[in-house]
């Protein structure tokens, strides 16, 4: 093995990838345009739609109630809803989005009410619709705290104390600190999203390198040259797994710079929702989760680089790797999941393993043991696709193959 | 010099296809300043034989000394001192002309101002300085085939090896190749070509080597073949040579 000669395999493969047009989109136009649009672009169409929908003063439908001014009155009195007048047809009104939702009122409500025996309020709604099912919360708060108001006065009028409905009073303290919070949403898919672009970005260089050199008849040409096929190979991988990584810092750096852009919005946006909610991300977490994806970068290239040159041509290639990607996203689904969580089973599992500690480390938690455990398994599959890759490049049957 | 003894090389079956003996035990030499040519048919063993003896195959058994190396002991130093060209070994497409050669020549453990002064005297003899820095992918397949010579040249090998370098090709450019291979005779390589076109290895190679079914089955100048087969013509006698009409 010679690093002079793997140098120059290296340098002379970069440059023939960097003027290839598919390695240079996957490389650079994917992790620096599409994916920040993606991600943040649909995020804040997202926040924007869900605000959209809060702003909206929602029409609703109250069914019955003829008899029972007092609750028609404290819904109608209500300003975070519209009541429309009666009408028969008023589930076919929710399906065609003209009433967001419908308050159908027991007969003698009211009155029943004061005793203590009315029936059952229904609220009917069109779940799967977010603007419905938004309405049919507000709706039932307002009559939620209806009930409790009547409750009260129910109690107060027979000289009962009202603080027996609520024997004792309930509150929640968020001790998460806000990367916790961050990591857990948005920051958890971010190892996930880096793990596919590592993928994608080493996919074509590793395809071009291999088969599309078989295809274009430069393979020869190259095994004409003194070089051990060692050599050759490892060039070759370095510059796969030099896309790859390039791929991966570009999309953490474009994501970092788009977040910090979009932050003020995000956090404006979704803070109506949730004043407690600040968007915040640890870019040490960010830094951590590159260095997890080194190991799976390189297994990757190596992966790619033995199934590639096992194909004739680039075609061929395409076929073989393309069901690979799968491989790639269901583990990465996988630790999506939720109740999948890190252990020395997991943490063996390639691809999963590292999105499920990339959740730990942009939430802030460093996990020694896991963390030591993941990077060198992660090490010896790198090192065995890499062993195979070389393998391979040294038989002449794949060089060959007709 | 190349020297090869008992070469043979046999493909295993495989699913699709049965056990093949492209070569069969062939033995022949080349000296220095010679153009041996290979004769032969389609799927004769001709490109199997070049390929091992640019250790770009490995031979199953026997083996052949190539510049004074043998080609299953010491490959890295046998490809050191060839420079092989054929159809097949094409051209990086989005490498320029200049870059290519000097890619070979660096992988030939050149650097610096001997591989400057290599590919600047390559390029000026073979008139390619119009079009050194233009991508491979633009040139003409004269330019090409200029740029493959200059890339089989750059590390000035003892040894040059031709698998039907010509097909493809068309008079114009089949002539040029013609020429460059007398100029390495000239210059006192060692060369070995591979042809099926009869007229072809008639004009060019000082002996001719008739391959058929991965065997050598006759050798010899042009004229010793004529004689011993009372023929003229270089096509009756590889006919007759190889004892079918093809």
């Amino acid at each position: 093995m010679s690093l002079r000669n793997i140098g120059v395999v290296y340098r002379k493969e970069l440059v023939d990838s960097l003027r290839d047009r598919r390695t240079v989109v996957s490389m650079f136009v994917i992790p620096i345009l599409l994916f920040p649009a993606l991600s943040v672009g649909l995020g804040l169409l997202g926040a924007t739609m869900m605000n959209k929908a809060k702003e909206e003063i929602p029409r609703v439908m109250i069914i019955g109630g003829q008899d029972s001014p007092r609750i028609v009155e404290a819904l109608k009195k209500n300003d975070k809803i519209q009541i429309v007048p009666e009408s028969a047809d008023f589930e076919t009104q929710i399906t065609d989005r003209k009433i967001r939702a419908a308050v159908v009122l027991p007969p003698d409500f009211d009155a029943a009410a004061n005793r203590g025996e009315a029936g059952k309020v229904l609220v009917d709604y069109y779940e799967g619709d977010i603007k419905s099912e938004l309405t049919q919360k507000t709706v039932r708060d307002i009559l939620r705290d209806y009930r409790m108001d009547l409750a009260k006065s129910l109690l107060t009028a027979k000289g009962v104390s009202t603080g027996l409905l609520e024997p004792f009073s309930l509150d929640e303290n968020n001790v998460a600190p806000p990367e916790k919070v961050g990591g857990s949403g948005f920051g958890g898919m971010i190892p996930y999203f880096v793990i596919i672009l590592a993928f994608t970005g080493a996919m074509y260089p590793a395809m071009d390198l291999t088969a599309g050199e078989k295809e274009r008849g430069t393979m020869e040409t190259i095994l004409t040259s003194p070089v051990s096929r060692t050599d050759l190979v490892l060039g070759k991988f370095f510059t796969v797994v030099t896309a790859s990584l390039a791929t991966a810092i570009l999309a953490l750096c474009s994501m970092g710079i788009s977040f910090m852009l979009a932050k003020n919005t995000i956090d404006r946006l979704l803070s109506k929702n949730d004043p407690s909610f600040h968007f915040s991300l640890d870019p040490r977490g960010v830094l951590a989760v590159f260095v997890m994806i080194l190991p799976l970068s390189v297994l990757f290239s190596a992966s790619m680089l033995a199934v590639s040159l096992f194909a004739k041509s680039y075609r061929e290639a395409q076929t073989y790797i393309s069901p690979m990607t799968f491989v790639v996203i269901l583990p990465a689904i996988v630790a999506l999941l939720p109740g999948v969580e890190l252990n020395t089973r997991t943490a063996l599992v390639p691809i999963l393993s590292t999105t499920l500690v990339g959740k730990e480390l942009m939430a802030g938690n460093h996990p020694w043991g896991f963390i030591a455990l993941i990077f060198a398994s992660s090490c010896v599959y790198a090192s065995i696709a890499i062993g195979a890759a070389v393998t391979l490049f040294n038989r002449e049957s794949v060089l060959f193959r007709s | 010099m190349i020297e090869a003894l008992k070469l043979s090389k046999v493909f295993p079956a495989s699913k699709k296809s049965k056990e093949v003996r492209a070569v069969n035990a062939i033995s022949f030499y080349c000296k220095p300043g010679e153009i041996y040519g290979l004769l032969g048919a389609n799927g004769a063993g001709k490109t199997t034989t070049l390929r091992m003896l640019a250790t770009i195959l490995e031979p199953t058994s026997g083996t052949a000394k190539v510049a004074g190396y043998d080609i299953v002991e010491e490959p890295e130093k046998v490809r050191a001192n060839v420079g092989f060209l054929s159809t097949a070994t094409a051209l990086y497409g989005r490498l320029s002309a200049k870059e290519l050669v000097e890619y070979f020549g660096r992988l030939h453990g050149m650097d610096g101002d001997a591989l400057h002064k290599s590919v600047d005297g390559l390029f000026t003899a073979l008139d390619m300085n119009s079009f050194r820095d233009r991508r491979c992918e633009k040139l003409s397949t004269g330019m090409k085939q200029k740029v493959s010579i200059a890339r089989t040249l750059v590390h000035d090998p003892q040894v040059m090896v031709f698998d039907e370098p010509t097909v493809g090709l068309d008079v114009m450019a089949a002539r040029a190749i013609a020429r460059f291979i007398r100029e390495c005779r000239e210059r006192g390589k060692t060369v070995i070509f591979s042809t099926h076109v009869m007229s072809e290895a008639a004009k060019l190679c000082d002996r001719i080597g008739i391959i058929h079914g991965g065997n050598i089955l006759e050798e010899g100048t042009l004229e010793a073949l004529r004689a011993r087969h009372g023929k003229q013509d270089l096509e009756d006698i590889f006919v007759e040579a190889v004892g079918e009409e093809l």
